[in-house]
C-alpha cells in the first residue's frame, strides 16, 4: 500500500509527513515527529493519554487517522509552555503533587487546558466530568483536581 | 544492624518540595518505555493462543518468513531450555514457559511465536502468516472447580512438599499457620459467625502498557531499555532464559508508567532479545492494552471461608480462615500471603489459618500492592462488621478493644516490635467523618489492614562535585515520587539545599544488584541507604578537614553542612563548608563519594484505617462512595504530599477493585473485558476527594523511623466499602465486585 503525504501544523510548526492510511495520529505524532510526549495507554479513546485539540478540539489522537490530519492546526503538551515558560497548569501539577509515575499528565494537562479555555470557572463535579475520560490509576485524582481548580482561579484572578 | 544514629529532628525531612523529575513530567519530555528508539530498529510483534488450555501440534512459520518487510521469527526453540540447566529450573522456567509457550498454550492470550519486521504494521501483518495447529484440551479457570476431583490437570508434579497428600495436582502450594486452640475459643464465644467470601481477579491497570527496546549480539553482549519496577530481575532473568551471562546484558530502567507490582518481572523483554540476537537489529515491542490484559499478571482470584467467634463485650476468642487463591497456569498465588494477613491487625488467642495455592488456566498472577492480603481483610473484616452488627457493639471499638500492639504475638508467628494500629483507630474514633451524620440510603463502613513491607537488596552511591553539590544513584525506580524523598534524606544528612542533589536511577552497569521496587521497600531501604552512603561522605569530609586544620578526625563533627570542631578542646576553626572542602578535593585526596549496601531487616510493619460513606441506588444497584477518609501509619513522612498520594491511590484502587472491576471469562475461557471500557477502572467522575490521616509512629528499623505507606493503602478499601455498601442496602455483600447487577440481585434475594 503506497503511504499518504500529509501536511499539517503541530504546536506553531508546520510539518510534513509519510504515513500509511492504517496509522494514527497519534502513531504519526509519536514516530514520525518524535513528539512523544503524548501517549498510547489504550489505543481505544477510553484512557485520554493521548490527548491533543485539533483545530482547538479536544480528541484521542488515537481514535483519529494520521491522514486525516492534513491542513489542521494540532496542538500536544510539547506546545503548553510558552519556551521556558511554563502554563499555571503545568506549575500547579508539580505543586500539589499531582502526578505519581506521570504518564497520564501531558493528557491530564492538554485535556485540563481545553477545559479551563472554555469554562473558566468549572465546579468540582464539572471538572471532574471534564476529565472522566483521563484515567489516572496512581493519585486517585483528587491532588489533580485541586490542581485544576486552584490553576482555574489564579488564572481568573489574573484577568 | 545498630542504629544508635537515629533522628527525630529534621531540616529537609517533612517538607514538600517540587519533584526533580517535575518538568519534564509536565512538558512531555520525560521518557518512558514506548519512548526510545535505536538506529536500525525493528518492531516485534507477539502471536498469542485463542484457546485456553491447548498442545500445541505444529507452529509453520514458513509464510511469515517469505514477507519482505520480516527479519526474525522466534518461537520456544529459540530460547535457553535445558530442563535441570542451572538457573532454568523453578521460578526461571516457569517465567520462560509463560513468555514464550513449550508444548501447551496454557490460556488467552500465552505467547506461542514472535517476529520482528521494519515496521509495528508490517510486524502485526506478519502474525496472521503464522500457522498455528492446537489441539484443544479441556480448561478451567475458577478456583473452586481447578481443585475439584474432575478438573483437567494444568500440569502434573508442579505441586511442592507443603502440599498435603490426595489434594488435586491443581493445588501446588499450601499454608497453614495459627497458635492457641480454635475450637476452644470457639466454645467461649457468645456469637460465633462463619460464611464464605468470593473475589474475582484485577489488574494493576497502570496506564502504561509494557515496552521494551533490546538488542543483543551474537557475542552475547546486550543493551535493553524497558520500563520496569527492577532492572536487575529484567537482566538475571533476560540472562537466564537466553543463556547469556547476566553482566553482559546491561538494562537501563526507563521512566515507568505505573507498576504497582505488575511490572516486577519480565514478558516482552526476553522475545525482543531473542528476536534481536536473530535480526542483528535492536527491537522494540510495545504491548496493546488488550494484552496487557489477556497476557500480563493480574491478582489471584479468591474464594474465602471465615469463622470468627466474639464475647458479648466485643473480645474476640477465635479466629479462623480458609484462603483458596487462583494465580493462572502457575504456581504462585499468595495464598500464604492471604492467610498471614488476614488476623494480623488482632491480638488473638486462638488462630488458625490456612492458603492454597491453586492453578488454573489463566495468566500468571503477579504482585499487585499487597498482594494476597486485601482479598483476605475484606472476608475477615465482613465478618467482623457483622459481628458488631448482631452484637450491637461500636466497630471501632471492638477493633480497639483486639488491636495488635507491640509485644502482641502476630496471628503469623512472631511479636510486633513498635507498631501504629492503635493509633490508627484512635486517630479514626476522632476524625469528624466518623461521626458525621450519614443520609438515607447510606452506610458507613470500617476496616483495618495489615501489610508486611520489604528490606531486601540495595545498593546507594553518591558522589560529591567540586561545586558542593551531589548526585546520588539510587536502583530502585522511582514509581511515585521517590527521587525526591531521596534527595531530602541526603540533603538532611549532608546539610546542603535539596535543589543541590540529583538523584538517578542507575542502570544495572553503574551499581550492584538491586531489588525491585516493590514490598513498600523504596523508601525504607534505598532511603537508609541513601542517608548510610551520604554518611559515608560526610566522614570523608571530615576527614579533609582534620586533615586541613591539622587536628585528628575525631575532634571534627559534621553540622548543618559544615565541618566544625567537635568540642572547644580541638581547637578554633571557623565551620568549614562542604563546598570549601570540595573545591579543591582533587588535591587533598581526590574525589570525596559515599557508598552503602546491605539487606536491610528492620521494614517493620505497617497498620492503617479506613472510613468509607456508600450510598446504594436501589433501583439500579449503583453505588457511590460519598466520603472516604484513609488513616495510616507512615512512621515518618520523608516527603509527606507523596505520602498521601500512595495513600489516596491506593484507596481509589481499592475502590475499583470493590465496586467494578473484574476478570470476566467466557464458557470458552477466553477473557471478554481486555480494554478498558469493558474493564473499567474508577474514573475522576467515579469518586470524591480523599481525606487522608498521617499517624507517625516511628519505625525502630530505620535511622528516620520511615514504615513503607506504598501498599497497606489497598488492604482495607475491600472490606471498609463491602461494610458500607452491606449497611446501607441493609444486605450482607459476600461477593466482589458489588457491581450494580450483583447488588440488585442481593437486594431482590433479600425481599
Amino acid at each position: 500500500m503506497s503511504k499518504l503525504h500529509v501536511s499539517t501544523t503541530v504546536n506553531g510548526d508546520a510539518v510534513e509527513y509519510l504515513c500509511d492510511p492504517r496509522e494514527t495520529l497519534l502513531d504519526c505524532l509519536r514516530d514520525k515527529l518524535n513528539l512523544t510526549g503524548a501517549k498510547e495507554g489504550c489505543g481505544t479513546g477510553d484512557c485520554g493519554a493521548c490527548s491533543v485539540t485539533v483545530d482547538g478540539r479536544l480528541v484521542c489522537s488515537c481514535l483519529m487517522l494520521g491522514a486525516e490530519a492534513e491542513g489542521k492546526q494540532i496542538e500536544t503538551v510539547e506546545g503548553i509552555a510558552d519556551g521556558d515558560v511554563l502554563h499555571p497548569l503545568q506549575k500547579k501539577m508539580i505543586e500539589y503533587a499531582a502526578l505519581q509515575c506521570g504518564i497520564c499528565t501531558p493528557g491530564i494537562l492538554v485535556a485540563a487546558k481545553s477545559l479551563l479555555e472554555k469554562n473558566p470557572n468549572p465546579t468540582e463535579e464539572e471538572t471532574r466530568y471534564w476529565l472522566a475520560g483521563n484515567l489516572c490509576r496512581c493519585t486517585g485524582y483528587d491532588k489533580i483536581i485541586r490542581a485544576v481548580m486552584d490553576t482555574a482561579a489564579e488564572l481568573r484572578e489574573a484577568s | 544492624m545498630a542504629l544508635d544514629d537515629r533522628k527525630s529532628e529534621f531540616t529537609f525531612v517533612g517538607t514538600r518540595p517540587d519533584r526533580p523529575d517535575g518538568l519534564d513530567k509536565v512538558t512531555g519530555r520525560a521518557k518512558f518505555g514506548a519512548d526510545m528508539s535505536a538506529p536500525g530498529m525493528l518492531h516485534g510483534a507477539i502471536l498469542r493462543s485463542p484457546h485456553a488450555h491447548a498442545r500445541i501440534v505444529k507452529i509453520d512459520t514458513s509464510k511469515a518468513e517469505e514477507h519482505k518487510d520480516v527479519k526474525a521469527i522466534v518461537t520456544r526453540a529459540d530460547f535457553a531450555d535445558v530442563p535441570f540447566k542451572p538457573g532454568l529450573e523453578g521460578e526461571f522456567w516457569n517465567v520462560l514457559e509463560n513468555v514464550m509457550a513449550g508444548d501447551k498454550a496454557l490460556y488467552d492470550g500465552h505467547a506461542v511465536a514472535a517476529v520482528a519486521a521494519t515496521s509495528a504494521l508490517a510486524a502485526r501483518d506478519a502474525l496472521k502468516l503464522i500457522e498455528v495447529e492446537y489441539d484443544v484440551l479441556p480448561h478451567v479457570t475458577d478456583v473452586d472447580k481447578a481443585m475439584a476431583a474432575d478438573a483437567p490437570v494444568i500440569r502434573e508434579g508442579a505441586a511442592d512438599y507443603s502440599v498435603p497428600q490426595g489434594m488435586h495436582p491443581n493445588v501446588v502450594r499450601y499454608h497453614e499457620s495459627g497458635h492457641g486452640d480454635v475450637e476452644a475459643g470457639f466454645a467461649e464465644a457468645d456469637l460465633v459467625i462463619e460464611d464464605s467470601f468470593v473475589t474475582e481477579a484485577t489488574h494493576q491497570g497502570y496506564i502504561e502498557p509494557h515496552a521494551c527496546l533490546g538488542a543483543l549480539g551474537s557475542d552475547g553482549k546486550g543493551e535493553l531499555w524497558c520500563c520496569t519496577q527492577g532492572h536487575w530481575i529484567v537482566q538475571k532473568t533476560c540472562a537466564a532464559l537466553l543463556g547469556i551471562e547476566t553482566s553482559q546484558l546491561r538494562v537501563t530502567a526507563s521512566e515507568i508508567g505505573g507498576g504497582f507490582g505488575g511490572k516486577t518481572t519480565v514478558f516482552i523483554e526476553p522475545v525482543a532479545l531473542a528476536l534481536s540476537r536473530k535480526a542483528n537489529r535492536p527491537v522494540k515491542i510495545v504491548m496493546s492494552r488488550s494484552e496487557v490484559f489477556r497476557a500480563t499478571g493480574p491478582t489471584a482470584s479468591a474464594s474465602m471461608d471465615v469463622k470468627i467467634g466474639m464475647k458479648k463485650d466485643g473480645t474476640i476468642t477465635a479466629a479462623q480462615g480458609i484462603f483458596r487463591l487462583q494465580g493462572g497456569a502457575f504456581p504462585g498465588a499468595p495464598g500464604d500471603m492471604t492467610a498471614m494477613c488476614a488476623f494480623a491487625p488482632y491480638d488473638l488467642t486462638n488462630v488458625r489459618q490456612v492458603g492454597y495455592d491453586v492453578m488454573s488456566n489463566r495468566p500468571k498472577q503477579a504482585a499487585y500492592r499487597a498482594p494476597g492480603a486485601p482479598m483476605g481483610a475484606f472476608a475477615v473484616e465482613s465478618v467482623l462488621d457483622e459481628l458488631c452488627n448482631q452484637l450491637d457493639l461500636d466497630p471501632v471499638d471492638v477493633r480497639l478493644k483486639n488491636a495488635a500492639q507491640e509485644g502482641t504475638k502476630a496471628s503469623y508467628g512472631p511479636r510486633y516490635e513498635r507498631i501504629g494500629l492503635v493509633e490508627t483507630l484512635e486517630a479514626a474514633k476522632a476524625h469528624p467523618h466518623y461521626s458525621a451524620p450519614l443520609e438515607p440510603g447510606q452506610g458507613r463502613g470500617i476496616s483495618c489492614g495489615f501489610w508486611f513491607n520489604h528490606g531486601g537488596e540495595t545498593s546507594v552511591s553518591l558522589a560529591l562535585s567540586e561545586d558542593g553539590s551531589a548526585q546520588v544513584m539510587v536502583g530502585t525506580p522511582d514509581i511515585g515520587g521517590s527521587r525526591a524523598s531521596m534527595a531530602l534524606m541526603a540533603a538532611e544528612v549532608l546539610g546542603i539545599p535539596y535543589e543541590n542533589i540529583r538523584v538517578t536511577i542507575a542502570d544495572t552497569a553503574s551499581l550492584g544488584y538491586n531489588d525491585v521496587s516493590h514490598g513498600s521497600r523504596v523508601t525504607y531501604a534505598s532511603g537508609l541507604a541513601t542517608i548510610k552512603a551520604a554518611k559515608h561522605a560526610v566522614e570523608k569530609l571530615c576527614e579533609r578537614a582534620a586533615a586541613k586544620w591539622g587536628i585528628p578526625v575525631d575532634a571534627v563533627k559534621w553540622q548543618d553542612g559544615c565541618a566544625v570542631p567537635s568540642g572547644p578542646n580541638a581547637g578554633d576553626f571557623d565551620p568549614m563548608p562542604l563546598a570549601d572542602i570540595t573545591a579543591d578535593m582533587g588535591r587533598t585526596g581526590g574525589p570525596i563519594s559515599g557508598h552503602f549496601e546491605a539487606t536491610p531487616e528492620g521494614a517493620g510493619v505497617s497498620f492503617g484505617t479506613h472510613i468509607v460513606d456508600a450510598e446504594v441506588d436501589p433501583e439500579t444497584g449503583k453505588t457511590s462512595i460519598t466520603r472516604y477518609t484513609v488513616i495510616q501509619d507512615a512512621g515518618k513522612a520523608i516527603h509527606p504530599t507523596y505520602v498521601e498520594g500512595q495513600f489516596q491511590g491506593g484507596a481509589a484502587q481499592g475502590i475499583g477493585w470493590a465496586l467494578n472491576e473484574e476478570y470476566i471469562y467466557g464458557d470458552d475461557g477466553r477473557l471478554q473485558n481486555s480494554i478498558f471500557l469493558d474493564y473499567r477502572i474508577p474514573v475522576a467522575s467515579d469518586l470524591p476527594m480523599i481525606d487522608t490521616v498521617i499517624v507517625e509512629v516511628p519505625n525502630p528499623g530505620h535511622p528516620f523511623g520511615v514504615r513503607g505507606v506504598g501498599e497497606t493503602g489497598i488492604v482495607p478499601p475491600l472490606a471498609a466499602i463491602a461494610n458500607a455498601v452491606s449497611n446501607a442496602a441493609g444486605v450482607r455483600m459476600k461477593q466482589l465486585p458489588m457491581s450494580p447487577p450483583r447488588i440488585l440481585a442481593a437486594l431482590k434475594a433479600n425481599g
